[in-house]
């Protein structure tokens, strides 16, 4: 009997230990619906949250709804942004919190190790000199990001590896990079025309403004491709949260999860710059802001902050984007500009100390 | 079931640090292991944990070579608790417990994982803590909580790093106590790390001394704890009272200050 009653208790507090992060996944994953709705809707043409619907309908299902004008609006302007917005979010925020996971630094971001300044020089390489690694014309100043994003995580990844993989060397060397590839974009800053300049500058903003459904395809597949072997290691994560020698003596390997985690941290945040240039602020935020609403368990942490960084992204574009029409202000902007007020009000009202 | 370390060598770059340790303990046995800073206790009990692999020398558990052992099946017969643990994450004391079972689980929980957890919150008095962030909690909290985990996970033996360091003079006595029922009653296998002497001798049933990474003495504390040894692996002038029935030790100066003046410790 006795027995008994403890399973219960047990299983009662581990309950009620999850039932709230399972709440918040469902009413966040809500809030998103409904936020695209009012995205799609929202713009110069006016377009209502039910024809949206319609027309998303129509084309799911081949039915008949709505007019072809809204039809194409819907799903030729505004749904590829509003989805490539998303994707961007999630996958950025889903790649900071693995990345500060593995460095146990709540003050790491995806772009730490330096992958956007690569990216940047790659993009100002192309956009500056005209020249590429491969590619034609269309496509260069893409993949030259791309190139230099995964050029740079080679090389962290490298020298870290030198090291046994700790975290600090891969911090250290990461903002060492990131300041040699910040160097190389000056100087083609300088000797750009105002063209250029202004070219280099715009992508460095980071904007959705480029969204096509191929660039939502490509991303989404390297997103789908990668969520799992991070979900994979929540375990091990949580684990290494106690310090690599605890996570070790509990059996973690410790070596190697740092090394997978990189790299499937890595390319979704290199697949999503090279599209929409640097989009700051989401990949440390997002996954601080899921910490403090549900805890450090990555099982839950891990699906939660990508929803999160989603919504964030999705809502800071809309804003930039219907604010002051017909003007369009970057996101990369607008989420900078909402974003760290915002985070600096959670960060003085929380009571727990989470920098020590 | 018996725990022996034969002959470990570790060297850091190619400085040597351990050199020919060998030590066993039995079933029920709490061995502590005394000596200065850098004379090799943590390494010692890394390299037995294989958090760092000994440059050469074996560990036997019932005769099994731990060496050989996967590192999850390793996870599942040593626990280790830590000097301190990082506190940046919230993570509530049930979860920092519940990573104990992570060398059983694959991905989901089962009823006995919830249920271990559970029950090692009650035997440390933790469970009205449950629900409370770990980083919130008080140093003697935290350690019962790291202990916790280590005993989540099961082990037969327990490496402890110096558990004591960083708690005042009742959470000492209370955690050592803890921690020597709870060998006695499981009949594990402990090893400590200790820089207190008086509480090493209190507390175990035998005393390992190192000295720059070679074992100087080993006995029970009566053997060990004495003033020649002291002096020769610390340094330090002490005298020894039996008051209680157990050696205490009262350190009367350093070897520094003795040479320095040579009448510092002539009332001896």
């Amino acid at each position: 009997m006795e027995e008994r009653l403890e399973t219960a208790e047990a299983e009662e507090i581990y309950s009620r230990l999850t039932a709230r992060k399972a709440l918040f996944i469902l009413a966040a994953l809500g809030g998103l619906v409904a936020l695209i709705l009012a995205a799609a809707s929202l713009g110069s043409a006016k377009v209502g949250m039910g024809e949206v619907a319609g027309a998303i309908g129509e084309r799911l299902f081949h039915l008949d709804l709505v007019s072809d004008k809204v039809e194409t609006i819907v799903w030729d302007i505004r749904l590829p942004r509003i989805v490539l917005g998303m994707l961007a979010g999630a996958g950025l925020a889903i790649s900071g919190t693995a990345m500060q996971g593995i460095m146990r630094n709540p003050l790491v971001s995806p772009y730490t190790i330096g992958i956007a300044s690569a990216a940047a020089f790659g993009a100002s390489v192309a956009i500056v000199l005209g020249a590429g690694l491969i590619g034609g014309e269309k496509y260069i100043v893409i993949i030259n990001a791309f190139i230099f994003a995964l050029l740079d995580a080679a090389l962290v990844y490298g020298l870290a590896r030198i090291r046994g993989m700790g975290s600090e060397t891969l911090i250290l060397a990461g903002i060492a990079l990131m300041y040699l590839f910040s160097a190389g974009t000056s100087v083609l800053q300088y000797i750009a025309t105002e063209e250029e300049l202004h070219a280099v500058v715009h992508w460095l903003f980071g904007s959705l403004t480029g969204a096509r459904w191929e660039n939502v395809l490509v991303v989404l597949i390297v997103l789908a491709a990668c969520l799992p072997p991070l979900m994979r290691h929540s375990w091990d994560l949580n684990a290494m949260l106690a310090g690599d020698e605890t996570a070790a003596a509990l059996g973690v390997n410790v070596e190697r999860v740092r090394t997978l985690i990189l790299i499937f941290s890595t390319l979704p945040v290199a697949t999503i710059i090279c599209f929409t240039g640097i989009i700051g602020f989401v990949g440390l935020v997002a996954p601080h802001i899921t910490r403090m609403l549900i805890g450090a368990d990555h099982r839950f942490l891990l699906p939660s902050s990508p929803i999160l960084g989603a919504l964030f992204l999705l809502g800071a574009d809309t804003l930039g984007r219907t604010a002051f029409q017909p003007a369009v202000i970057p996101v990369g902007v607008v989420v900078s500009f909402i974003g760290v007020p915002f985070f600096l009000y959670l960060i003085l009202r929380e009571r727990r100390e989470y920098f020590r | 079931m018996k725990l022996k370390v034969r002959g470990v060598q570790f060297s850091y770059r190619s400085e040597p640090v351990l050199k020919d340790v060998c030590l066993e303990v039995g079933e029920g046995e709490i061995v502590s292991l005394v000596g200065p800073n850098g004379s090799g206790k943590t390494t010692l009990l890394k390299c037995i944990g294989r958090i760092l692999k000994p440059t050469k020398g074996v560990i036997l558990l019932n005769g099994n070579e731990l060496g050989k052992v996967s590192s999850k099946e390793l996870a599942r017969i040593l626990g280790y608790v830590p000097q301190s643990s990082p506190g940046s994450f919230p993570l509530t004391v049930f979860e920092t417990v519940l990573l104990g079972r992570k060398p059983y689980i694959r991905w989901k929980l089962s009823r006995r994982d919830k249920e271990i957890v559970h029950n090692t919150l009650r035997l440390m008095e933790l469970d009205k803590l449950a629900l409370r962030m770990f980083g919130e909690l008080s140093g003697g909290e935290r350690q019962k909580v790291l202990i916790a985990r280590a005993l989540a996970q099961e082990p037969e033996v327990l490496l402890l790093d110096e558990p004591t360091s960083n708690l005042d003079l009742r959470h000492q006595i209370e955690v050592l106590q803890l921690i020597a029922d709870i060998v006695r009653e499981k009949r594990l296998s402990a090893i400590m790390a200790i820089h207190d002497l008086n509480l090493a001798s209190m507390f175990s049933d035998k005393i390992i001394m190192l000295k720059e990474g070679r074992i100087y003495a080993t006995g029970r504390g009566e053997e060990v704890l004495n003033p020649e040894n002291i002096w020769e692996v610390y340094g330090v002038r002490v005298t020894i009272s039996y008051d209680s029935g157990r050696p205490h030790i009262i350190p009367l100066n350093t070897k520094r200050e003795y040479e320095g003046n040579p009448a510092v410790g002539k009332g001896k």
